[in-house]
């Protein structure tokens, strides 16, 4: 007895079956209001755990849909987080005309950078996204009379969101606005990967000669999901530049694209969730442990990493996923991974 | 002029030849396995530890801690070999990335703990300071002996690979390991041997490296970059691809941060795009 996967009767069902909201997910994203209520005292994390979700859901839609391995991926985060925090600089600090354009850069970068990603796979592919990771890092560095340089960007100042609120200290209104942003883009993540362009990049993970052979080129699409992932991560930035009203050459370092690979593959490649999953996590973790040497923090991660790939090779989703699609895991857990609701 | 373009030619041609001991192994087990090993510096910074801890500690001589270090650094390599790599090598590259990158991770953390963030010291022999002036040219005398040191490396390597039936059969793995497989060679007794050799080569760069490029924790994850831009560029399993991509590195590192302070390793990441946007298998890569 199959609670999750009703009889399907042809292409139309099976996506209309796949887009239907589940119980476990209206019940996530109402307990990301809880941060409100329970700890108001830490929205700022709370604010800062939605940017990287929303960088690890960009990363998400390349590595876990399309095959692509990016080590090189803070580079459309950092391009979005120095034009948001520079549009600001030079006077116009709307955020969300910033956010638009900051976004809007990136994804243009990116559309360049797709050609030459597109071309390559395996040991040259990582190398080229780690190489171009390095590459804009090193030019932002070197462009300190634009950037800033190691000192950071000084002197980004935002006006109110819609006119109306201000930035506060503590956070209230960053983690609305990062929270709102985060859930519009996953609404689009979710619609993208759940239609026949979603389907293909699958099929083009799995095996692209075929692919091919069935007439769908690969390169055009890897180069659109490419591009959307950019404008992701540079909206992702621009929220963080625009929360902290602040940016230093650490959006740009390989210790960000590195991170966020860990997050994403610790919540689990390919299901959306993961890189929101492995954020919470991670994030609250490094809190925890604010306080110890930075050189130490890389112990835990290591031994993460090893185990994950060792023993838990889809994240903690595919493990839960796996636990819970079993005859008993369905009677205890299905009504949590159906819709609520019957389709009238 | 033209004595500091030699100065620099000398410097980067010594620096080269520590990034070809740093990564020759990995360029042999790449090719041979196509096993993503990014964990391959971390053996050289073992090889580092082993000779500050020899010397500061037991106060061995300089020399007699390399066979130390290159045996240490083999020894670890196995180990790690044998309980954990051995599960990838059939795994997606991104799952070999990801372990060995958090090997990287432990062993940078278990560094810091032990031997703390600072850089460490290695108080050289009075025979390897100083320099030495040759027509006008002042060549320091550690430069030298590392120049030597490795070619004499890389002649017998050569060698070994070229004329022993063991070089034989790693190079029929390299180039084709299914085939190798099915003429009856032991592709993995030979990938275990040559993964431990080239970890050694490697674990003895890093305790050469240390009075160059100065050793912290930092080295496993400063140096992987450099090493994986000579294995791309010099293409996969290919010796002399390796020598060449590690001269070209060294040498063009050295020039641009003598002569173009502001943007020298901006030109080294440029550079390297453009290569393998050329050549994806590197200049000298068959596949």
């Amino acid at each position: 007895m199959t609670v999750t996967s009703p009889a399907l009767t042809g292409p139309h069902q099976h996506f209309d079956a796949q887009i239907r909201w589940r119980t476990i997910e209206i019940v996530f994203w109402l307990a990301t209001l809880l941060p409100f209520v329970v700890t108001p005292n830490y929205l700022s994390l709370a604010s800062q755990i939605a940017v990287t979700a929303l960088f690890a859901l960009s990363l998400d839609l390349i590595l876990g849909y399309a095959g692509i391995v990016s080590l090189g991926h803070a580079a459309f985060f950092g391009f979005g987080a120095y034009t948001a925090g520079l549009i600001a600089k030079w006077g116009w600090g709307e955020p969300l005309s910033g956010l638009v354009i900051a976004g809007l850069a990136a994804g243009l970068l990116g559309f360049v950078m797709s050609f030459v990603i597109a071309r390559f796979r395996h040991l040259a592919l990582i190398m080229i996204t780690l190489g171009f990771g390095l590459l804009l890092l090193e030019l932002a560095n070197s462009a300190s009379w634009l950037t800033g340089g190691a000192d950071g960007l000084q002197g980004v100042r935002m006006w109110p969101l819609l006119g109306l609120f201000k930035f506060d200290l503590y956070g209230f209104v960053a983690y609305w606005y990062a929270l709102i942003v985060l859930f519009v883009l996953f609404l689009v993540a979710r619609r993208l990967t759940n239609s026949p362009f979603g389907l293909s990049l699958r099929g083009i993970r799995e095996n692209s000669v075929r692919m091919r052979a069935i007439g769908a080129e690969s390169r055009p699409h890897i180069r659109t999901i490419y591009t959307i992932s950019a404008i992701m991560a540079g909206v992702a930035g621009a929220v963080l530049t625009q929360t902290t009203e602040t940016v230093s050459l650490g959006v740009l370092d390989f210790q960000r694209s590195a991170d966020i690979l860990v997050i994403l593959i610790l919540g689990g490649t390919g299901r959306l969730y993961g890189g929101l999953i492995g954020a919470i996590i991670y994030m609250i973790a490094r809190d925890w442990f604010s306080g110890v040497n930075p050189q130490y923090w890389y112990f835990p991660i290591g031994v993460l990493l090893i185990a994950v790939v060792l023993f838990l090779p889809n994240g903690i989703l595919g493990g839960i996923a796996q636990l819970v699609d079993t005859e008993r895991g369905r009677r205890w857990f299905g009504w949590l991974t159906s819709p609520p609701w019957r389709r009238p | 002029m033209m004595t500091s373009v030699f100065g620099v030619l000398f410097d980067g041609f010594a620096y080269g030849m520590l990034l070809f001991l740093l990564s020759v192994g990995l360029s042999v087990t790449l090719g041979m396995m196509n096993f993503v090993n990014l964990a391959h510096c971390t053996f050289g910074m073992i090889g580092g530890y082993v000779t500050v801890t020899l010397m500061n500690n037991l106060g061995w001589p300089f020399l007699a801690t390399l066979p130390v270090a290159f045996i240490v650094a083999a020894a670890i390599s196995v180990a790690f070999e044998r309980t954990m790599f051995y599960r990838l090598y059939r795994a997606s590259d991104l799952d070999q990335c990801l372990l060995t990158i958090g090997l990287v991770f432990v062993s940078v953390a278990v560094a810091a703990y032990v031997y703390g963030t600072i850089q460490q010291p290695v108080n050289l022999p009075n025979y390897l300071r100083g320099s030495v002036h040759v027509g006008g040219l002042t060549l320091g005398v550690y430069r030298i002996f590392l120049i030597l040191f490795a070619l004499a490396v890389t002649a017998a390597l050569v060698a070994a690979l070229e004329f022993t039936r063991f070089g034989a059969q790693v190079r029929a793995a390299v180039d084709n390991q299914r085939m190798a497989r099915g003429l009856g060679i032991n592709v993995d007794r030979a990938f275990a041997i040559t993964f431990a050799l080239g970890s050694g080569l490697a674990g003895l760069g890093g305790a050469l490296a240390i009075d160059i490029v100065g050793l912290d924790p930092s080295f496993a994850l400063a140096y992987l970059v450099y090493v994986l831009i000579v294995v791309a560029v010099g293409g996969l399993g290919s010796i002399g691809g390796t020598f060449a991509a590690a001269m070209l590195l060294g040498i063009s590192d050295m020039a641009g941060k003598y002569y173009f302070p502001a943007i020298g390793s901006f030109l080294i990441y440029l550079v390297m795009i453009s290569l393998l946007m050329w050549r994806p298998s590197g200049i000298f890569g068959r596949r």
